[in-house]
């Protein structure tokens, strides 16, 4: 078994919280995991990505070879096309549909839509809105992940088991608010 | 004891720890930052008392690591590639003196330049100080490796220099840690001028050094670390240093035993693994990353014994990072990629924060020198270089570390009128003061703007030694107590802050003014941890 996983957002968005939960998720399942981020200068309000790589076998590079990713997770529906040449032929792409927009070119909204429908295999959907209806305006992420975790190899009980963990320490009624948003992500992928 | 998940600079943190170390030394820096982070969140590192606080430069951090080992204890410095330039007296020099307690320097490239001015490859650096190099393939061999490290230190009596790239010091994996090892009880050196490179001693330590480094090539422990495998396809062999070998690896997968391959991940290189990989194959492609290290070893001068493919000749390009991708194309295979990005994705380069001090002290500064003219605005590293980029286009320098200042004096000497520099207050106490010094001394007409947000932000918020301490710094330097003044970059404060900046401007003597707002980030973070306590409290 080989899951890799882009992660794709702008800083700030919140995609090193996905993977820290994928991460310990794997870990629990006994997994080999491989994660490479982005620190530094272009975490300001620029695009970052995340490569996370799982397996029950040795993992040699950290980066993924372009064309082989499983799986591109975006918080940003324009940071999700950026990645496509990552992205296999099977591969599926599950996209935030709200943009944030810190730039003056940013492209409209339906010719962005278009470009991600176009690509077979995707799922958009309004973690924005579905976290707000769930009373966490900052759980977009854990929504996201949600809905595309039918596509990682973990089962959904251990990435449950993740958030607990990762969010223990911010109190009960946190955890319990990103439960929520991974759940409800779930549901809305209708997957 | 359980392998835990760490990024390769937390391994090599841990590494540290579990070797023995009383110190960590550092200034913050993309991609070392985490290195001490690590250590200073350690509870391993508060209950064995290890130091573990920020230096002001990276010359200070070697310094005071050489320090700690002419006691006889153990220490590590870290920081980034271009740190090593400003430590470089300090580090060149270590190597002649020699150490007493084990020392270990890690430098931390960033080739592509995904945070940095450059990509200097800082394996030339140990090669002209002449130390052992250790440059690891992944997490756990990184950790294995600062093990090492401490151990070839204390028995060559040398500093061991660590070489990682941006991608192993930010990727995350399992590593199982081993036993700690107590810190060393302290002790002087046994040769008093050990440390005194007056020419006559330092003549015979160099003599020492050379010939040691000959010695280097054939110690076992940096031998184990560079392994050649046999293989049957006798066309083109390998050398691929540190992480390169997994991009081999990533692309030939149970194919490799078919290749001869030359892993190196310890330098100095001994000649004969080379030599057998050059005679067994037609021709050697050298996979490195940075600069064409090895390749142009290989190569010589005359470049004409044995074919060789690299970084020189356009088999992989001149610079930037590797990936699978290219190491593949390097090897001859086919490679798939996805689908090309679509025309409509835009660049979305890094930018200013909302809220952020540096943007308003900008937008005051750009309105008033819209009155004298482009051009005359030097600047220097960190968050508020982004005063390049539109809508502000401000910015005319970043060179290195302090350079606003001192080419702020240059120009103005130059009879470029205004000059204005623009430093953090970080960058400030790195290496801008004795540039203010200059300044002070002739009078330049130079407008010196520290923007102080009490942090070193663009690292993620480290402490600066610079709060609270500017105004004493700059009056105790010899600024004029007229000319130092302090304004709050708010927007509400716009013109009122114009006018100072105009006022200082106009003035044909040295000024400084302090723009003084916290980060945006860390301020948001206090809050927020603030709130969590009082949570946690109820």
């Amino acid at each position: 078994m080989e899951c890799d996983i882009i992660l794709a957002g702008v800083g700030g968005q919140g995609i090193l919280t996905i993977a820290a939960t994928i991460g310990l998720a794997a870990v629990e399942q006994d997994l080999t995991l491989k994660q490479s981020e982005v620190h530094g200068m272009s975490q300001r309000g620029g695009d970052v990505q995340s490569h996370l790589r799982l397996s029950d076998r040795e993992i040699y590079s950290d980066l993924i070879p372009h064309g082989s990713a499983d799986l591109i997770i975006s918080v940003e529906p324009m940071e999700a096309l950026r990645y496509l040449p990552w992205l296999s032929s099977e591969g599926w792409v599950v996209a935030n549909s709200v943009p944030y927009v810190n730039i003056p070119d940013y492209p409209d909204a339906e010719g962005l839509m278009a470009e991600l429908k176009k690509k077979g295999n995707t799922i958009v959907i309004d973690a924005d809105g579905i976290a707000r209806d769930l009373g966490s305006v900052r759980s977009g992420n854990m929504v996201i992940l949600g809905a595309a975790s039918s596509f990682i190899s973990v089962p959904f009980t251990s990435l449950e088991e993740a958030v607990r963990q990762l969010f223990r320490r911010k109190g009960e009624e946190i955890t319990e608010l990103n439960l929520k948003a991974l759940r409800a992500g779930r549901d809305a992928a209708g997957r | 004891m359980q392998k835990i998940l760490l990024l390769g600079d937390e391994a090599i943190a841990q590494a540290a720890l579990d070797s023995g170390i009383s110190g960590m030394y550092a200034y913050p820096g993309t991609p070392s930052t985490e290195i001490m982070e690590y250590i200073q969140s350690s509870r391993q590192a508060s209950e064995g008392n290890v130091h573990r606080e920020w230096s002001s430069n990276e010359k200070t951090a070697m310094e005071a690591a050489l320090g700690m080992s002419y006691a006889g204890i153990r220490a590590m410095v870290a920081m980034k590639h271009v740190g090593l330039n400003v430590a470089a007296d300090a580090f060149i020099n270590s190597a002649i003196t020699g150490v007493n307690g084990g020392l270990v320097v890690v430098a931390a490239d960033d080739p592509s330049m995904h945070s940095s001015q450059n990509e200097q490859d800082s394996r030339f650096y140990g090669r002209f100080a002449l130390v052992p190099v250790l440059e690891p393939r992944d997490q756990q061999e990184a950790y294995k490796m600062v093990r090492d490290a401490f151990e070839l230190s204390e028995k060559y009596r040398l500093p061991v220099l660590l070489r990682i790239t941006t991608r192993l010091a930010h990727s995350r994996a399992a590593v199982q840690p081993g036993e700690a090892r107590k810190q060393n009880a302290s002790r002087l050196p046994s040769d008093p001028r050990q440390f005194v490179l007056l020419p006559a001693i330092a003549r015979k330590h160099y003599q020492t050094l050379t010939s040691l480094y000959e010695t280097l090539r054939i110690d076992p422990v940096l031998s184990q670390y560079n392994i050649l495998t046999r293989g049957k396809d006798l066309t083109t062999g390998i050398v691929a240093c540190g992480i390169a070998y997994n991009y081999v690896l990533e692309n030939v997968r149970d194919r490799v035993r078919d290749y001869n391959i030359l892993s190196v991940a310890a330098y100095p290189l001994s000649k004969d693994s080379v030599e057998e990989l050059a005679d067994r194959c037609e021709r050697v492609l050298v996979l490195e990353e940075g600069y064409p290290f090895i390749e142009e070893q290989l190569r010589g001068l005359l470049d004409r014994d044995v074919k060789v493919l690299g970084r020189m000749d356009g088999t992989v390009p001149r610079d930037g990072e590797l990936n699978p991708a290219i190491v593949g194309s390097a090897l001859g295979l086919t490679m798939v990629r996805g689908s090309d990005v679509p025309a409509l994705v835009r660049q979305r380069p890094p930018s200013f924060c909302k809220g952020c001090g540096h943007a308003d002290m900008f937008s005051a500064l750009a309105e008033v020198m819209k009155e004298f003219g482009p051009g005359r605005v030097f600047s220097d590293i960190g968050c508020y270089t982004l005063g390049a980029l539109p809508p502000y286009n401000m910015v005319n320098s970043c060179v290195d570390m302090g350079a606003s200042i001192t080419m702020a004096i240059g120009a103005a000497d130059a009879g470029l009128f205004p000059a204005v520099a623009v430093i953090g207050d970080s960058t400030f106490t790195h290496s801008g003061m004795t540039g203010l010094l200059d300044a002070v001394i002739k009078d330049s007409p130079v407008t010196v703007i520290i923007s102080d947000n009490s942090t070193t932000g663009m690292t993620g918020g480290q402490k600066s030694q610079a709060t609270d301490r500017l105004e004493s710094i700059c009056l105790g330097l010899g600024v004029s107590r007229d000319h130092l003044r302090i304004i709050v970059p708010l927007k509400k404060n716009h013109e009122e802050n114009m006018a100072v900046i105009r006022e200082e401007i106009i003035y044909r003597g040295l000024s400084v003014i302090l723009a003084r707002r916290e980060c945006i980030q860390t301020a948001t973070r206090k809050r927020k941890a603030a709130a969590e306590k009082t949570r946690n409290t109820e």
